[in-house]
């Protein structure tokens, strides 16, 4: 966190100052690690393994705060008695589809509930990385559960979950993650002894957590210790995803995705989505507890705000104007199409791939193969002189004169050339004033697409043909200013908040939407953003003339609530849990919910209330059901649906590993998604033979001084020369088994690439013992590519496109490699030096890994 | 008016010394290294505010230092110090570069994890103290000009570039410095510094133009973690005691303060540090004295002629001009 | 300027009249230090903005002088970075001035070896003609099924995590409306 976000880690050395202690679990020695009361190195991709740790040890030693757990989580329902564990299948759970790789949840559910409740078969929500609509919301559950108060039963979720992580004992953590017995009890015993009534702890992760095979399950691991320990809800609690751009938030929230619409609302998918009803049940579960019965007025309002007046109740909002999902769509789907030729244009909005993605050989020679390009960038970045100056340009493999692709650059207007919202990493909207004019031809992206949009319907102006339909009729008025035209940003801003379509009057909030077409939604979450006509984003009230919470700076969605589920930071009658850890309550003079920030719940339903039999929406919540967007108003910690692979967290060993799954026989994900594609391969691992081809783990991040692929970076001066070159760090222990020394150079092999860097040769980086034998990792920065003031060879050249089956985000925090001394080849002679490793390995471009591995010889756990 | 008797050597508060009635207190810098996240940020801000050019774009393998040292170019240095052991505890202290892997530690032994070339995992400060402190550090300070009590660098500057400010601190004029050097050997730390291509003198000016403006200095503003702190030189000294006593008390007894002391041989710094180790290790002399001590004595035998001489001037010039 | 005031301002003289007989302070004082102000005081406007870099989404002042951005510093009322910024965030006033931005629409045709110049509403009409046709080339009105497809797969678009909610709203407003959805961002990432 020091390393990537170190203003926010003001935050974490203020809390150490008061007495706090902090853990920093990471693969290398970094500047959040100097700092830190421990720092617990770890084998890359093994997070499981230590926080499952971290489960058994509280379950064990009945360290959960019991009587959260009994009333705000689900650790009390039965599950179906047709669900079988891991333990039980060797790394499987009940219901898995070896012919598709994805499971069939039935099995999954709450007694009672099989076949009703959950997704049943999943793989088609692998391919739409459906789990992003459970941003906002919880997945779909029967609302009326069987439970066992004393969590004796054998099938209820505490049972469950302590069958689960039985196995997961220090020894098998030391086993799995090089971490020593004592000082992963050092870590559960701080981190158990820090919660509770009277106090609580955090878990901070980067969303480098996201880029594994299994990424969702790591963070599903974090919540479920954050549930079982009471840290949900309450403040100097929670799971804090420290994101790393700066409205990454926002472009999720408003999501330039391919499967969602604003506000998490699903894409509609052509099979499942026929009809407008069919798309709004999907959401909205009909009979389900919780916010998400609303979910017709915000689909209504959506489609009311982009399509105005064409948009009538008869014609279902012209919901027939939505183009239909039919499956994967994904970032890395599209380059492999690309490069199969089915991809006429490409738009790159500050954004670079030829750097920031996996693969990024295969995102170059994407790019090569269009028709058309526009890159709208502060530089001339990587991604658009590819053609020119990249590393395929030497090897031969993109060769100018043969390359079709037309290339538009235009220049973008920067962050003080503009006005606008950026949404930080606590969902906390900040408007942004603009400074000055853009310089030359740059333009914000509000300008760009404001005015294509307007050539492109004066263009089709006269077309008969129905497919024009969505452009014409579309709502795209937004006033003007300025030398330049720039469309308001307010006016944007409006539109999103929501009005009422009669009268124009910006909406209070997403109470207000109706279903019938008079309210105009442009994202129902940020409703509320613009109440009262007033900009909400930009209110400044500095820290000083206001309380801690700072409720009156920016405004954070939804309802400007700044801590969700604060309904938990009460007990089961509203009172706080304790006094120093007081936050919101019921006070029950006034008859209402109250304290620091917006409660997050109904602010007049008392403690006492119980939903009549049968209730739906947000009326089948009751007064102590804190997790209001949840179907059963719990916190979950065993998933019946929603999550792909699997209703608990799981240790499997990454894509690629040197090691064989200590656990089960199942070694990797097996819903991961992967693409067979030439251009594609993973480096062998147990039990595939050949894995010692590739021996060494690597792992890439970030540095302070640059910015994720280099462009904001790199092309500045005085961050430049900070870190001016790329390097590679390893132990000195390695250093000495491959022959590398301090500043010299190293080139890095893996199946898709060659890297060279320079060498660090550091005690920040540890071989550990795993599994009987020493592991090395060597760490690089990800930030480098072949322009700007400062380059060098890109490490995420060197990974493969294997993905999370929830979110379809690859993996590309962890792989195997070979590394060597000396500069790397160039020429042709790079591309044998390749291919002559991927000949070793066994490497057949276009066949990917065997996704179930529990027929092979590593029945016997652990052989290595 | 005759100079105070220690304006060269010894304790006094400079600002009054040199010339300043109802002189504000005494501006400076305490650096608190232990909160120190190495994130450089002083090293940015300095140069975004002041318009210092770039010092080169050379990756030097000094852990994550490619500054180097304070120069002329880079007015904030931040270094990084990576420790494998306490200094004192056998094999190289501070350079662990390329350092073989003990042979022991790489043993394979039955069951446990093992930490090969990195003999433990805990962070500074934490253990029972640098005796028994076994586990590897990774020490990183912001260096900056120290705006000495007694600044040699302004003793030996010919030309009155080189000056006291009403804060206390000492500021080169850039519009009077002719790039004579003299400054450059005087300076106790190595601090000022030429630039090539102007030949003049540069170095930290604590933001004097911030200051006239009752502004925080860029570095310390933008610090993230306080390790950077600005105020009035007296605060500052206690805090730093207090912060000190805290380390201490929890079990940290290699804090310690370098630069605060009046009675040291610069007369205290206007800006001072906070250390966990000796400061040798972050590449600073353990007892700077100011290069111009001795000033008092000569003074007595030619001061007084230049001073003389010095008025003869005033008048022929005076003179010659009417 | 009088002899007088001449000679006041002569170093020397105020070294010998003045508090200051060693001339190593108030009387070395030089005309430029005197006049010395902050520019954040002299600047005609100031912006309240939010660091482009990472999410933390740090406070900026953004201090303006003829036009042109002059410093630019955290701002020390926001509850969330107080006044402080990082190296990348601190740099911010290098980003937006930085002599490598590129300010003109450049253009590579295919096959070429090098860029050209084009205008920018050349570029704007270009582009929307190739939209329209790879729209013409791609659509897809329905399934084998004949159930509604309404889309192109002809397109594509990364990026958005650095940009305005305000745009991004446009631009999968627009992009929705023209049946491109393969829209990605780094979240994807």
């Amino acid at each position: 966190m020091a390393e990537a976000h170190p203003v926010g880690f003001q935050w974490v050395m203020e809390a150490k100052r008061k007495g706090a202690k902090v853990f920093h679990v990471d693969p290398r020695f970094t500047r959040t690690s100097a700092v830190a009361d421990e720092y617990v190195p770890i084998r890359a991709g093994t997070d499981i393994a230590l926080l499952g740790g971290v489960v058994r040890y509280i379950l064990d030693n009945e360290l959960d705060f019991r009587e959260y757990v009994l009333a705000y989580t689900n650790a009390a329902t039965i599950v179906s008695e047709e669900f079988s564990d891991t333990e039980d299948g060797d790394g499987f759970f009940s219901g898995f589809d070896p012919e598709t790789g994805t499971y069939v949840q039935d099995s999954w559910q709450y007694e009672g509930h099989e076949g009703s409740s959950g997704s049943g078969h999943t793989a088609q929500e692998r391919d739409s990385a459906a789990g992003l609509t459970h941003e906002s919301h919880g997945a779909p559950v029967g609302g009326q559960t069987r439970r066992d108060e004393t969590l004796q039963h054998p099938r209820c979720v505490y049972q469950i979950l302590k069958r689960h992580f039985s196995r997961y004992t220090p020894e098998m953590v030391e086993r799995v993650c090089g971490i020593s017995q004592a000082q992963f009890l050092e870590l559960a015993r701080a981190w158990t002894a820090n919660s509770g009534r009277n106090r609580t702890g955090m878990l901070i992760y980067s969303v480098g957590w996201t880029q594994h095979s299994v990424g969702v399950q790591y963070i599903r691991t974090g919540a479920i210790i954050q549930l079982l320990l009471g840290n949900m809800g309450r403040p100097g609690g929670g799971v804090m995803a420290l994101r790393g751009h700066a409205s990454i938030q926002g472009s999720t929230d408003i999501p330039t995705l391919f499967n969602l619409l604003p506000g998490y609302l699903p894409m509609p998918h052509h099979a499942e989505h026929p009809s407008f009803d069919e798309w709004v049940d999907s959401i909205r579960h009909p009979g389900q507890k919780g916010f998400w019965g609303n979910a017709r007025s915000f689909a209504a309002s959506l489609l009311k705000a982009y399509w105005g007046d064409a948009a009538t109740p008869e014609n279902d909002f012209c919901y027939g104007y939505l183009p239909r999902l039919t499956g994967d769509h994904g970032t890395y789907q599209q380059v492999l199409n690309m490069i199969d030729g089915k991809i006429k244009g490409y738009f790159l909005l500050g954004q670079n791939p030829a750097v920031g993605s996996a693969h990024g050989r295969a995102q170059r020679l994407g790019m090569a193969n269009l028709d058309w390009l526009v890159v709208r960038d502060l530089f001339m970045i990587e991604s658009a002189t590819f053609w020119q100056n990249g590393p395929e340009v030497t090897t031969g493999e993109i060769v100018p004169e043969e390359c079709r692709t037309e290339v538009f650059f235009l220049p973008a207007a920067s962050h003080v050339e503009k006005e606008g919202t950026f949404t930080q990493t606590q969902r906390l909207l900040q408007w942004r004033e603009k400074a000055v004019e853009p310089p030359g031809d740059a333009r914000s992206e509000l300008w760009f697409f404001y005015h294509l949009g307007h050539k492109l319907r004066e263009k089709l102006a006269d077309s008969p043909l129905p497919r024009d339909r969505a452009l014409l009729d579309l709502t795209w008025d937004y006033p003007t200013h300025g030398p330049h035209a720039e469309p308001s940003a307010e006016a944007v801003l409006r539109e999103i908040n929501g009005y009422d379509v009669a009268t124009g009057r910006p909406l209070s909030g997403f109470a207000e939407a109706r279903a019938d077409g008079s309210t105009a939604i442009g994202c129902w979450i940020y409703s509320g953003v613009y109440a009262d006509g007033v900009n909400q984003a930009a209110r400044r009230r500095s820290r000083h003339e206001q309380d801690w919470v700072a409720a009156e700076w920016g405004w954070a969605w939804p309802a400007n609530r700044r801590i969700l589920y604060n309904r938990a930071s009460a007990d089961p009658d509203g009172n706080p849990w304790s006094e120093r850890k007081r936050y919101v309550w019921w006070d029950a003079e006034k008859s209402e919910w109250t304290g620091y920030d917006v409660p997050d719940f109904e602010k007049t339903k008392p403690p006492s209330y119980r939903p009549p039999a049968g209730a739906s929406g947000p009326e089948g919540i009751a007064g102590d059901d804190p997790f209001v967007m949840q179907g059963d108003g719990k916190g979950w910690l065993y998933a019946p649906s929603g999550v792909l692979d699997g209703p608990l967290p799981t240790h499997y060993e990454p894509v690629e590993s040197p090691v064989r799954n200590p656990l089960y026989g199942q070694q990797a994900n097996p819903t991961r998604k992967m693409y067979a594609h030439p251009v594609n391969s993973v480096n062998p691992s147990p039990p595939q033979e050949h894995a010692q081809v590739f021996p060494y783990v690597f792992t890439v991040s970030r540095l302070t001084e640059h910015h994720t692929a280099g462009a904001m970076s790199r092309t500045v001066s005085p961050l430049a020369e900070l870190q001016p070159e790329m390097f590679v760090e390893v132990s000195p222990a390695l250093a000495g088994e491959v022959g590398l020394t301090h500043l010299g150079w190293a080139h890095l092999v893996s199946g898709r690439a060659v890297i060279e860097a320079k060498v660090l040769v550091t005690d920040r980086l540890t071989p550990l013992r795993v599994d009987g034998r020493i592991i090395h990792q060597v760490w690089l920065p990800y930030h480098f590519g072949f322009e700007g003031l400062v380059t060098g060879d890109s490490a995420n050249d060197l990974f493969g496109i294997s993905l999370d089956p929830n979110v379809l985000i690859q993996e590309s925090k962890v792989g195997t490699c070979d590394v060597r001394p000396g500069r790397r080849p160039i020429g042709p002679a790079l591309l044998e030096l390749v291919a002559d490793y991927q000949r070793r390995a066994g490497i057949v471009p276009g066949q990917h890994a065997p996704a179930v591995t529990t027929d092979d010889e590593g029945k016997e756990h652990g052989a290595s | 008016m005759l100079p105070d008797p220690n304006s060269l050597y010894g304790p006094l508060d400079p600002a009054p010394d040199a010339g300043y009635e109802n002189a504000p207190p005494r501006m400076g810098f305490f650096t608190d290294t232990s909160v120190c996240i190495g994130c450089k940020a002083c090293e940015v801000a300095c140069k975004e505010w002041n318009g210092v050019p770039e010092s080169g774009l050379d990756l030097l393998g000094m852990s994550y230092d490619n500054t180097g040292a304070l120069t002329a170019n880079s007015w904030r240095h931040v270094a990084f110090i990576e420790q494998p052991r306490p200094a004192g505890h056998g094999a190289a202290p501070a350079d662990v570069l390329g350092a073989p892997v003990d042979a022991d530690a790489a043993r394979p032994v039955d069951g446990g994890p093992q930490f090969l070339g990195m003999p433990g995992a805990q962070p500074p400060g934490r253990g029972t103290g640098v005796e028994e402190r076994t586990d590897f550090r990774w020490l990183m300070m912001s260096d900056v000009c120290k705006h000495c009590t007694h600044a040699a660098c302004l003793d030996v500057c010919p030309t009155g570039s080189l000056f006291r400010t009403e804060f206390g601190t000492v500021v080169v004029q850039e519009d009077i410095c002719n790039g004579c050097g003299y400054c450059i050997s005087a300076c106790p730390y190595g601090v000022i510094d030429q630039r090539k291509d102007d030949g003049r003198a540069w170095k930290c000016t604590l933001c004097y133009d911030r200051l006239g403006a009752g502004m925080t200095p860029a570095c310390a503003q933008a610090c993230p973690t306080e390790s950077i702190q600005y105020g009035p030189l007296d605060e500052l000294r206690e805090r730093a005691a207090a912060r000190v006593a805290t380390l201490h008390e929890r079990g940290v007894p290699e804090a310690r303060l370098y630069g605060h002391d009046p009675n040291d041989g610069v007369g205290g710094d206007g800006a001072f540090f906070l250390l966990l180790d000796e400061p040798e290790v972050y590449g600073l002399p353990p007892d700077p004295v100011v290069t111009t001590r001795d000033l008092p004595k000569m003074w007595k035998r030619a001061g007084l002629a230049a001073l003389a001489m010095a008025a003869a001037t005033v008048a022929a010039f005076v003179g010659g001009s009417s | 300027m009088g002899l007088r005031t001449f000679i006041e301002g002569w170093p020397v003289y105020r070294q010998l009249t003045g508090t200051d007989p060693l001339g190593r302070g108030a009387a070395a004082k030089s005309d430029v230090s005197r006049a010395l102000t902050a520019r954040t005081d002299t600047a005609d406007s100031v912006a309240r903005s939010v660091c482009p870099y990472c999410a933390v989404g740090c406070g900026q002042r953004v201090f303006v002088k003829d036009g042109r951005v002059s410093q630019i510093e955290g701002d020390p009322d926001s509850p969330i970075s107080r006044g402080r910024l990082c190296p990348k965030g601190s740099a911010s006033k290098s980003l937006v001035t930085s002599p490598l931005r590129q300010t003109t629409v450049r253009y590579r045709r295919p096959y070429s070896t090098q860029w050209e110049d084009l205008e920018l509403d050349t570029a704007l009409d270009m582009i929307a003609d190739r939209i329209l046709a790879a729209r013409e080339q791609t659509w897809e009105d329905v399934d084998t099924q004949g159930r509604p497809l309404n889309r192109t797969l002809g397109i594509s678009s990364l990026g958005g995590a650095t940009l305005d909610n305000e745009e991004n709203y446009l631009i999968k407003k627009l992009f929705t409306a023209m049946g491109a959805l393969q829209i990605e961002n780094q979240a994807r990432i």
